[in-house]
């Protein structure tokens, strides 16, 4: 059990150490001392405020890397979450602009509005590939563009928009405190805030585990991210695993952007954070699919993101922290097969001793 | 004095991690003879041949070719030393013609760099005169049949200058009358001095035609024999280390109860190819119907559209009372089929996955793997545990992955899978393809006490003996279609073999 552990830990910080190295090369070939550059980010993302910042970062990431991982599992590569979650923040912010309802009633409009939205986007994806072969890689990088175009077109005032007060910029219109979701003050000394949906971030991960480790449904998933051939033959259906799949991954990618818009921007405008699908593939990749994995990926990801602001005080490129993200990404992923590779020979002699010691006579218990 | 032997190992000794390796290997084959390996499956023929053919190195032990001592890094440096080998499974690419299969990777070329091909077709043709392996060169691999295919991988290592020929298991796909002409021309080139190692466990067939015998057991080479003075029987006894097991079934438990009626199946796949047409046949509870038929002919289409994995173009299949002609895979299994996939890696496991979750497997929606829309595990594992000793699958634990098995193993697990929660009908593709004797005996065993119980079989089977031996009833598949009946009480191999080439008359 404890081996089990240390191996499923193995890659991981190997891929990490190895990230570090390359971050530290660069970093002192281009004349910066490494060790002090680390120090810095250091001291400066473990502040109060910088770890509130990055419990909240985190959220967003944690939700996109679940949305991705649920396709993974099943083998299919829903590279659309950023376009499913920025589409559904904006309608949800609409919808969340408009209703004037009990606090949590609007809340939960706002939530169900929000997947609903995700999954239609992915569902475009995914009858296009179970009705005409499309892959789901071509048409959800493709839907992302389609994405943004129908944001720009919806986000004009007259339709969901409304030009924000003292800005030139556009938004949805700003959310009544009533569709609001409160945060709270979860670490001592900070000004900031956590939102107060963390919590539904928590409940997804939680029930991803439950899907895919405990339910039917989940062991078709995975049997047919295995071995496609093999669960057909087992009866699985995998034309209705593609499309529900799909359809959930959708709907969890639906919820990235709703902790922000619901404990902090309160509207969607131009200035909403885009881009953290992409930064769910590689946390997925990270956590390697598995729910606690990614919620550690998600919270390094955004600690680094986080912590990279103060190298510009010390006249270090930023993107430094880019290039090892990028590298503890693709080394993970070599490393995770090298761990696999080592398993399946571990296994292997294993049953070979086994087999050996049959053979002397000695049964094992 | 003696010519040097062709080849010369001793001690070859090859370790691999819970696979059967090599111990201790002493073959000598004289130059100009044919040598055939012989060894149960799993006894470690083919890492030997691969041990030969440089696509490993052994761990100890030494190659000598011709009186002279090499160490061979990859196939090419067993090429340059003339080596040569026919894998067992074609490696032929469909669309090119024979004379492109062959030059593939060492095309002729004139100068400036102008592809060759009359005079690569000109030595071919010679080459095929020479050695009794005659083909069109001009046509297409895709039209050949299998017989033909193989002239053409055995003219493809020819044509690179090998003059020792390794053939693993060549007869495995081969229909009897196409072994005599494969053998015709094993001796054709044997007359023109070389040398043939020729591995299978075939017996009667390496009686025919080899001039010496090496069998193999349990890794290492246990005897060199005669085989003018050596029978089919000892050789067997030789190979296994005890007793022959049989595939023959007594007594007939055959029922008047259809279990399984299919009738007019048709269907249709690309380009409205017919790939079945007009299947029609019942099995009764407690008999076995075995399909007989060259491989590609239909048999596995003919699985999986009563798996429902294909859709019918025409045509019903009734189980028991329920006509299941538009049921899916799932209602399939769950109305009690069995199903034995051909290709066990490909559609029986998930080789990443713990034995328990392959346990489950096919059986997904049933106790005791679930609860409800929930997962028992513990359920599933208790009862991984019983199949694991009821079939006698070799494993340390449930929790080791498919992958860690050895084939006769996973087979085992399969096989045990499949037979649990009380099927009405089984459908086994290939049981005991690739499995070693012990559990080949123990798969026949399995299936006669399935048979007794009164469950319908359906057998399909590239082995013979296997179908002859197993079946009641026998049918000869053909270009999708049911051909010929035949009775497994009296027909031989070599008439089954006629009717599967459609050469023969229906018996």
């Amino acid at each position: 059990m404890i081996r089990r552990i240390g191996l499923a830990l193995a890659a991981p910080a190997l891929a990490l150490a190895f990230a570090l190295a390359v971050t530290s090369a660069i970093l002192a070939g281009t004349g910066h001392p490494p060790l002090e550059a680390f120090g810095w980010m250091w001291d400066y993302g473990t502040k109060p405020d910088s770890i509130a910042l990055t419990i909240n970062l985190a959220t967003g990431y944690y939700l996109a890397a679940i949305a991705v991982a649920i396709g993974f599992r099943m083998n299919l590569f829903n590279i659309g979450v950023d376009g499913q979650y920025r589409l559904a923040a904006l309608v949800a912010a609409g919808v969340a602009g408009a209703i004037h309802l009990a606090p949590i009633l609007t809340v939960a409009i706002t939530i169900v509005v929000a997947m609903l939205v995700g999954a239609l986007w992915a569902a475009i994806a995914a009858v296009l590939k179970v009705k005409r072969g499309v892959s789901e890689v071509i048409s959800t990088i493709m839907l992302n563009y389609i994405a943004n175009a129908v944001i720009g077109y919806l986000l004009v005032p007259g339709r969901l928009g409304v030009n924000v007060q003292g800005s030139q910029g556009v938004g949805t219109k700003v959310i009544p405190p009533s569709g609001r979701v409160p945060g709270f003050s979860l670490v001592g000394g900070s000004q900031t805030q956590v939102y107060g949906l963390v919590v539904l971030a928590i409940l997804v991960g939680v029930g991803y585990w439950f899907l895919l480790g405990k339910t039917r449904f989940g062991f078709d998933l995975r049997a047919t991210g295995r071995s496609e051939s093999a669960a057909i033959a087992s009866g699985v259906n995998v034309r209705r695993m593609v499309v529900i799949s799909l359809l959930i991954s959708g709907g969890v990618a639906g919820l990235i952007g709703i902790p922000n818009l619901l404990g902090e921007s309160y509207s969607y405008s131009q200035n909403f954070p885009a881009g953290i699908g992409f930064v769910g593939i590689s946390v997925a990749l990270l956590g390697r699919n598995n729910p606690v994995g990614i919620a550690f990926g998600a919270l390094l990801w955004a600690f680094l993101d986080n912590a990279r602001q103060i190298l510009d005080l010390y006249q270090v490129s930023k993107e430094i922290v880019t290039i090892m993200q990028a590298t503890a990404v693709l080394s993970v992923v070599v490393a995770y097969e090298v761990v696999r590779r080592y398993n399946n020979n571990r296994h292997q002699r294993e049953v070979a001793r086994s087999l050996e010691k049959l053979k002397s006579g000695t049964v094992p218990a | 004095m003696l010519a040097a032997p062709a080849v010369e190992l001793r001690g070859i000794t090859k370790r691999f991690p819970g696979v059967v390796a090599n111990h201790d290997i002493d073959i000598t084959v004289r130059s100009g003879t044919v040598h055939a390996i012989v060894g149960e499956n799993g006894a470690g023929k083919s890492t030997l041949m691969n041990t030969l053919f440089g696509m490993h190195r052994p761990d100890e032990g030494t190659i000598a070719i011709n009186g002279e001592q090499v160490v061979f890094g990859s196939p090419a440096d067993a090429i340059a030393r003339g080596v040569g080998m026919v894998h067992q499974h074609f490696q032929l690419a469909d669309n090119l013609t024979v004379t492109e299969n062959i030059v593939l990777g060492m095309e002729p070329t004139s100068r400036f760099g102008v592809l060759a091909m009359r005079t690569a077709q000109d030595r071919i043709v010679k080459l095929g005169r020479q050695y009794g392996l005659e083909v069109d060169p001009e046509a297409l691999v895709e039209d050949l049949g299998v017989g033909d295919r193989q002239r053409v991988e055995i003219l493809k290592v020819l044509y690179r200058g090998a003059r020792i020929l390794i053939l693993d298991e060549p007869t495995a796909v081969l229909v009897p009358q196409e072994v005599a002409e494969l053998f015709d021309a094993l001796r054709e080139l044997k007359e023109q001095g070389l040398t043939v190692i020729f591995i299978s466990h075939k017996l009667d067939e390496v009686l025919t035609v080899a001039d010496d015998v090496t069998v193999i057991r349990g890794g290492t080479t246990v005897a060199a024999v005669d085989p003018r003075t050596t029978t089919a029987r000892q050789l067997a006894e030789l190979m296994v280390g005890s007793e022959l097991p049989s595939p023959a079934t007594r007594d007939s438990t055959v029922t008047d109860t259809p279990v399984l009626r299919v009738e007019g199946l048709g269907l249709t796949g690309k380009d409205d190819r017919q790939l079945l047409s007009d299947i029609t046949f019942t099995i009764h509870a407690g008999e076995v119907l075995g399909i007989a038929g060259v491989e590609g002919n239909g048999q596995a289409e003919l699985v999986e559209t009563i798996m429902g994995m294909r859709t019918a173009a025409g045509g019903t299949v009734v189980l028991g009372d329920d006509d299941m002609t538009g049921w899916t895979t799932r209602r399939r299994r769950e109305a009690g089929i069995g199903y034995i996939p051909e290709d066990r890696s490909r559609h029986g496991l998930l080789l990443d996955a713990p034995l328990w979750e392959n346990r489950m497997l096919g059986h997904q929606t049933q106790p005791p793997n679930v609860k409800g829309i929930l997962i028992d595990a513990s359920g599933a594992k208790a009862d991984t545990r019983r199949i694991v000793a009821a079939y006698d699958v070799r494993t340390p634990s449930i929790d080791v992955t498919a992958a860690a098995l050895s084939g006769g193993n996973q087979q085992k697990l399969i096989v045990g899978r499949e037979m649990s929660g009380e099927p009405r009908l089984l459908i086994a593709a290939h049981p005991t393809r690739g499995v070693d004797v012990g559990a080949q005996a123990a798969i026949w065993d399995l299936l006669r006490d399935a048979r007794a119980k009164g469950l319908a079989v359906l057998l399909v089977s590239a082995d013979l003996d296997e179908l002859i031996g197993l079946s009641d009833t026998l049918r000869v598949i053909l270009r999708g279609r049911l051909v010929a009946s035949a009775d497994p009480a009296h027909v031989t191999p070599e008439e089954l073999g006629s009717a599967m080439t459609g050469a023969g008359d229906e018996s």
